[in-house]
C-alpha cells in the first residue's frame, strides 16, 4: 500500500508549533445508552498531521465529527482554536468556518456546478464578493489539478475528481484545521492516489490535519502521530515509525497484523 | 473438425451490409410494439377496435355540430334539415352564445375589460417565475401583481391594495429597526407581527384617509357577481401561489426538532388531509359566520381561497417532506461543515434539491387544486362546470342541452392542466444535473 506514495516528501514547511489548535479533555459521548467515546483526552498542536485508525465502530469518525460539532458530546470539553464547543450557535459557526471537513462520500452539492460548490460558502458565510470568490475557487481548483472541470456538475466527474473538488471546497474557506473522514474509502484504487497526492501537498504546506484513514502508506509518509482507537477509547498513540514497527498493545498488534499482513 | 482450428488471417474487411427488411424501419417497429406475441396481437386488435368504435360514434356527432343558432330547438331543426329526420348532432351554438357568461359569470358586462386586463397582466407576472431566461427585474412585477389583480377584479379604492402592500414595507422596516437592537429572533418576530397589526388595525383607516384626500377608485364589483372561469382562475391561481410557500413551511415544521412546532405541523397536516375539501368549504361559508362578530362582511371568495390554500398546503407539505427525506444526510452535514446556518442551508442546498425531487408531486397537487375549484358550487358560487351550466340550462332557450357545456368546460380544464403537466416535465428536464 505504500506504493501509492512514490515521491519524496518536502518537509521544509511541516513544522509543529507549540500553539495548541485543538484541546479535548475528558470527553464522553453516548448514542442513547451506547457509550461511543470514552474519556478522550487529546491535544493537537498547530501544524500536526494526525492519522486516526482503528476497527470499524471504534468511534474514530465520531471523534473527528465532534471537533466541528456534527456530533454533540455530552461530557468534557472540546476547545478548537480557543473557542469552546458548547450549544452556543455563535461558537459553533465560528469553529465550523475555521475547520474544513472532507467526507467519505464527498457530499458535493449535485445541483450546483463545481465552481458554485466552491464559491457558495465564501460568498454566503464569509461575504466575499463573487468575483474574488471565483478567483479563489479557480486557484484551488488548479491546485487540485482540475480547473477545466469548473463548469461541470459533480455527477459528471469521477470519484477521485469529486473528492479533490471536495477538498478544494473546504480550502476555499481558508480553514486553519482540516478534518478528513475516510476520504479514500469510497474510491477505486486508481483514484486513491490522486486524492492522497492532494492531501500530501496540503501537509507539505503545513496544514493542521486530522485524518481518519486506513492508508498506512500515507500515515508513514506524512503523519507525525498515529492514534489507534478501539471501543471508543484511544488505545495507543505514537509517532508512525514506532507505531508500525513497535506496537505496544496487543489490540494494536492484532489490528496491524490484519491490515498489513498481506 | 480440424478445419475450424486451422490458422486463419483475414485479408479483407467486410463492408457493413443493409439489415434485412424485418430489422429496420416501420416493419421492425410494428413487429416489436404491436405484434410481438399472440397476446400482443390480440390486444392490438382489441385496442384498435375500441378506438374505432368510439371515434365512429362520437366524431360524427361532434362534426355535425351547429355553431349558429339561438336555442336548442333551433339547433335541432338545422341538423334535421341538413342531415335528415332523427339525426342528432352537437349544439355548439350554446357556447358561442353563452361564452361571456362562461368566462365572466355575472360580472357587469361593461367592465369585462378589467378581468381581461387582469388575466393578461397575470401572464406577464408569472412569466418570469416560470422561465428564468426572462429578466429577473420582472419578478418585482410578480410581487406586486396580487394587489393589481385584486384591484382590477374587485375594484374599489386603489388605496386598499396599496396599503395592503405597504404592510410588507412595514414588516421590513420593523425588522430593520428591531434587529440591531434586539437580535435576529426578535427581529424576525417583529417582521411578522408588525405587518399583521398593520393589516388588522391601521391599513383600513389609512386607506380611507388617503381615499378622502386623493380619491382614485374603480367601480366596485361584489364577489357574488363573479362566476365562470374568472372565478376558477382567481381561486386556482391564488391558491397555487400561496399554498406552495405555506406547504414548504409546514414540511420544514414537520421535520423540526422543536416539539411544539413539530406537533402543530403534524396536527395541521393530518387534520386537513383527513377532511374532505367540501367540509372545509362549508365551514368557510357557513360556520365562520357564527364565530365572527355580527355584521362582519368577510368576503366569500377570500374565505374559499383561504380554505383551498390550507387544503393544498397540507398536501404539498407531504410531497415536499418526501423530497426532503430523499436527500442524503451528507448534504445537511456538508452544509453544516461549511458554516452555513439553518436558513442558508435550507435556501441554498436543501430546498433547491428537495423541491426538484418534488416537482411531479407538487404539480399534481396544483392540478388537483385547480380542478377542485369547481367544488365552490357547493357554497353557492358559480363555478364554470356546474354553476354556470345550470344557470344556462335553466333558460328556456337551452333547456335540455346536456353534453355540450360539460365537454366544453372539460376541454378548457384539460388544456390548462395538460399545460401544467408539460411545464413540470420541462422543468424537471431543465433542472436535471445528475447525468445518470
Amino acid at each position: 500500500m505504500s506504493e501509492a506514495i512514490a515521491r519524496e516528501i518536502d518537509r521544509s514547511h511541516m513544522q509543529v508549533s507549540d500553539e495548541i489548535a485543538i484541546q479535548i479533555t475528558q470527553m464522553n459521548k453516548w448514542y442513547g445508552t451506547f457509550h461511543v467515546l470514552r474519556d478522550i483526552n487529546m491535544t493537537v498542536n498547530r501544524g500536526e498531521r494526525i492519522v486516526i485508525c482503528g476497527p470499524s465502530g471504534s468511534g474514530k469518525s465520531t471523534l473527528i465529527r465532534c471537533i466541528n460539532r456534527l456530533e454533540e458530546h455530552q461530557q468534557g470539553q472540546i476547545i478548537v482554536d480557543g473557542t469552546e464547543l458548547t450549544s452556543d450557535l455563535k461558537n459553533i459557526d465560528k469553529v465550523r468556518s475555521e475547520v474544513g471537513m472532507v467526507f467519505q462520500h464527498f457530499n458535493l452539492f449535485p445541483h450546483l456546478t463545481i465552481l458554485e460548490n466552491l464559491t457558495l460558502a465564501p460568498i454566503w458565510v464569509r461575504k466575499t464578493p463573487k468575483k474574488e470568490a471565483d478567483e479563489v475557487a479557480m486557484h484551488y481548483l488548479s491546485k487540485v489539478k482540475i480547473p477545466e472541470q469548473a463548469h461541470k456538475y459533480p455527477g459528471q466527474l469521477s470519484g477521485g475528481q469529486q473528492q479533490r473538488v471536495a477538498i478544494a471546497r473546504s480550502l476555499c474557506m481558508k480553514p486553519r484545521i482540516m478534518l478528513f473522514d475516510e476520504p479514500t474509502s469510497a474510491l477505486d484504487p486508481e483514484m486513491i492516489k490522486e486524492v492522497l497526492d492532494t492531501m500530501i501537498e496540503l501537509a507539505e504546506e503545513g496544514m493542521t490535519m486530522l485524518c481518519v484513514t486506513h492508508e498506512m502508506g500515507f500515515a508513514q509518509a506524512v503523519a507525525n502521530r498515529v492514534i489507534f482507537m478501539d471501543q471508543g477509547q484511544i488505545v495507543e498513540q505514537n509517532e508512525p515509525k514506532e507505531f508500525f514497527n513497535n506496537p505496544q498493545s496487543d489490540r494494536t498488534k492484532l489490528f496491524l497484523s490484519q491490515i498489513l499482513g498481506h | 473438425m480440424k478445419a475450424t482450428s486451422a490458422p486463419f488471417v483475414r485479408r479483407e474487411m467486410l463492408a457493413p451490409a443493409a439489415p434485412p427488411i424485418t430489422e429496420a424501419g416501420a416493419v421492425k417497429w410494428l413487429r416489436e410494439n404491436l405484434f410481438s406475441s399472440p397476446l400482443n396481437v390480440i390486444l392490438t386488435v382489441l385496442g384498435v377496435g375500441a378506438v374505432v368504435y368510439l371515434v365512429s360514434h362520437i366524431a360524427p356527432w361532434m362534426l355535425r355540430g351547429v355553431w349558429n343558432a339561438g336555442s336548442l330547438s333551433e339547433c335541432r331543426q338545422i341538423i334535421e334539415a341538413r342531415y335528415g329526420e332523427g339525426v342528432t348532432g352537437a349544439c355548439w351554438a350554446l357556447i358561442r352564445e353563452r361564452w361571456p357568461q362562461y368566462l365572466f359569470g355575472f360580472y357587469p358586462s361593461e367592465l369585462y375589460w378589467r378581468p381581461v386586463l387582469a388575466f393578461v397582466l397575470m401572464l406577464v407576472a408569472i412569466a418570469p417565475v416560470l422561465f428564468d431566461a426572462l429578466p429577473r427585474k420582472m419578478l418585482w412585477f410578480a410581487l406586486v401583481y396580487p394587489a393589481i389583480g385584486f384591484w382590477l377584479l374587485w375594484g374599489g379604492s386603489v388605496w386598499v391594495p396599496v396599503m395592503a402592500l405597504a404592510g410588507f414595507g412595514v414588516g421590513y422596516g420593523a425588522a430593520k429597526i428591531v434587529q440591531p437592537i434586539a437580535g435576529a429572533i426578535l427581529g424576525g418576530i417583529a417582521a411578522v407581527l408588525a405587518p399583521v397589526l398593520w393589516w388588522l388595525f391601521l391599513s383600513g383607516p389609512a386607506a380611507e384617509t388617503l381615499q378622502s384626500v386623493l380619491p382614485i377608485a374603480l367601480q366596485e364589483v361584489r364577489s357574488r357577481e363573479f362566476g365562470g372561469f374568472i372565478l376558477a382562475f382567481t381561486i386556482g391561481f391564488t391558491g397555487i401561489a400561496f399554498s406552495l410557500p405555506l406547504g414548504v413551511l409546514l414540511a420544514l415544521g414537520r421535520q423540526s426538532d422543536m416539539f411544539i412546532v413539530n406537533k402543530l405541523s403534524v396536527g395541521f397536516i393530518e387534520f386537513i388531509r383527513g377532511v374532505p375539501l367540501i367540509t372545509l368549504l362549508f365551514t368557510a361559508s357557513l360556520l365562520l359566520n357564527y364565530f365572527l362578530p355580527p355584521g362582519t362582511d368577510f368576503d366569500i371568495i377570500l374565505r374559499v381561497i383561504i380554505m383551498v390554500v390550507l387544503f393544498a398546503a397540507a398536501y404539498i407539505a407531504e410531497v415536499v417532506r418526501g423530497g426532503l427525506a430523499a436527500l442524503p444526510r451528507g448534504q445537511y452535514e456538508a452544509a453544516d461543515a461549511l458554516g452555513l446556518d439553518y436558513i442558508k442551508a435550507q435556501r441554498l442546498i436543501i430546498m433547491p434539491q428537495a423541491l426538484k425531487i418534488s416537482i411531479p408531486g407538487i404539480v399534481s397537487t396544483f392540478i388537483g387544486l385547480f380542478k377542485d375549484t369547481t367544488l365552490v358550487v357547493f357554497v353557492g358560487l358559480l363555478d364554470p362546470l356546474k354553476g354556470i351550466t345550470d344557470a344556462v340550462r335553466a333558460s328556456t332557450d337551452w333547456k335540455g342541452v346536456y353534453w355540450e357545456p360539460y365537454i366544453f368546460v372539460g376541454a378548457i380544464f384539460f388544456i390548462i392542466c395538460f399545460g401544467m403537466s408539460r411545464y413540470s416535465m420541462y422543468l424537471e428536464n431543465k433542472l436535471k444535473t445528475d447525468h445518470r
